[in-house]
């Protein structure tokens, strides 16, 4: 029997997506970052990139192993992402805290919200001179420059998706028994975690920026100490081991979030919707 | 008469189990068969596989291009007024607003078109994807378990009104249920989905309006049952010793 037999009548054509292989999935997602760099390597063999301009791929890998062999990438590393991840605990932290008050309660809303908005607007950029008049050149600047920066991403992605927990299930929560702090923590901060992940994903983006900022302070160590030396000597190929660096620090910070979505959502249904 | 669906040795497996396992089923033009089953059977499958949201493993399925569905569940668009939600997907302009508009009004929703869905009751809002379903002018209408979610008074209001628009509109229906009662009310045909495959398709031979106290009405009713595993006590003579 065929649609010839039946005039009028169509065999339905369900669009579904075609489960896909893990490797598969992987491939593609190596394939971008792959790209960029056959780009750089092209650009760079042809001719077309000056090596005053920026260092061909190899070039950068030979700095890299130099740096590597001699010490200086590994210490600068672990005190860069020292600050960097100091500085973001707190600032997460804080973010949360502060996204949870004023998401949750009204009283903290109206009056953390408009002052919060209002310093959000500010360029932490702009604060870097402020700073060091205050906390002086030394770590806790630093710190505490990543923290204020880091703050505010979160705070606006934790408070928006506090408000957006189904008030239905806080009401029948509330009917058990359950409240204030067992509430948040039982029922809104799980009902959030999706915000709260891509709150956590922009603060740990904005991290890095904020590390670069903050070792421009008079800085003897870290990736920005080793990239203010490599610009007075005009090593662009060192200057590029250190933005490679950063670029990977970001994947890196990717990967942790989408490995926390998955540790700390399991009840989420995989397949997203497309 | 011409024929709306047509389905031959259909199959659909998840994981090893069959939950469609060779089906036949035809539903002329403008007939209303009512599918029923226990739960897990597969009766929504087929829906899904008739409404094109899931395919078939193997089989033969043959439907009109036009039509529609009505959910379990109301699935409004949240952020659009009722009319938009009614006239969703339709080209714009006032031509459709009208229809949408009538549509809305056969189901006794006019001065609900401003409306935002979250304000609407569970019956109303169920009536809204109604009207959603209907403004296409379906060919085959698919109702999964429309009346489910919603309470028994309204259900039966729901039933009359759905009877009514499909006589008006005449589109072939089929509707997937549990309840053994609105099947025997509404349908042309009823048949019961087991093991994968129809174990009853009977037609429905009382006049309407049917009256569940009729003789055939229950007798057809406890057929169904039975098939469906619910055994009732045969009915008490009258004037019998309880």
């Amino acid at each position: 029997m065929t649609e010839a037999s039946f005039p009028g009548l169509v065999v339905p054509r369900p669009k579904l997506p075609r489960p896909r292989r893990r490797e598969v999935t992987l491939a593609l997602r190596t394939a971008g970052p792959l790209a960029l760099l056959g780009g750089w390597w092209l650009a760079s063999a042809t001719g077309v990139l000056s090596p005053d301009v920026l260092a061909s791929p190899l070039t950068v890998l030979d700095a890299a192993r130099e740096l590597w062999s001699d010490g200086q990438l590994t210490d600068a590393l672990r005190v860069s992402l020292t600050r960097a991840v100091l500085g973001l605990a707190f600032g997460l932290a804080a973010g949360l805290l502060l996204g949870v008050v004023t998401g949750f309660w009204r009283l903290g809303e109206e009056l953390l919200d408009s002052p919060l908005q209002l310093l959000r607007a500010l360029p932490f950029l702009s604060l870097v001179p402020l700073f060091m008049v205050w906390f002086g050149i030394g770590e806790s600047a630093r710190i505490i420059l990543i923290a204020v920066a880091t703050t505010f991403p979160m705070y606006v992605s934790t408070a928006g998706g506090v408000r957006n927990v189904d008030r239905r299930l806080l009401e029948a929560m509330r009917s058990f028994g359950l409240g204030g702090w067992q509430l948040v923590r039982q029922v809104v901060l799980p009902g959030a975690l999706p915000s709260l992940l891509a709150g956590f994903r922009l603060s740990m983006t904005l991290s890095v920026i904020a590390l670069i900022a903050a070792e421009e302070i008079n800085s003897t160590s870290g990736i920005g100490y080793l990239m203010t030396q490599a610009q007075s000597f005009s090593r662009t190929d060192i200057l590029s081991v250190c933005v490679l660096i950063y670029g990977i620090l970001g994947i890196c910070a990717d990967l942790v979030a989408r490995l926390a979505e998955r540790v700390f959502m399991p009840w989420r249904v995989k397949e997203a919707a497309r | 008469m011409s024929v709306a669906v047509h389905i031959e040795g259909l199959r659909r497996t998840f994981g090893t189990r069959s939950v469609l396992d060779g089906l036949a089923l035809d539903i002329r033009r403008g007939e209303f068969v009512a599918l029923l089953g226990a739960s897990g059977t597969g009766k929504t499958t087929l829906l899904r596989i008739l409404g094109a949201l899931d395919r078939p493993d193997a089989g033969t399925v043959l439907v009109p291009e036009a039509r529609t569905i009505v959910f379990q569940e109301p699935r409004l668009v949240p952020s659009k007024r009722v009319l938009g939600n009614v006239v969703v997907g339709l080209p714009r302009g006032d031509a459709s607003r009208e229809r949408g508009l009538r549509a809305l009004a056969e189901v006794g929703l006019a001065d609900h078109a401003r409306a935002w869905p979250h304000t609407l009751s569970g019956g109303e809002a169920q009536r809204v994807a109604l009207a959603r379903a209907l403004v296409r002018e379906p060919e085959l209408l698919l109702l999964d378990e429309p009346f489910a979610a919603l309470d028994a008074l309204t259900r039966l209001k729901m039933q009359d009104l759905v009877g009514d628009l499909v006589r008006r509109h005449r589109p072939a229906v089929l509707l997937v249920t549990h309840d053994v009662d609105e099947a025997v009310r509404l349908a042309d045909r009823v048949a019961v989905l087991k093991d994968g495959d129809l174990v009853t398709d009977e037609t429905v031979t009382t006049d309407r309006p049917r009256d569940a106290t009729d003789p055939a009405f229950t007798a057809l009713r406890r057929r169904l049952l039975a098939d469906l595993g619910v055994r009732e006590p045969a009915p008490v003579e009258e004037g019998a010793v309880r």
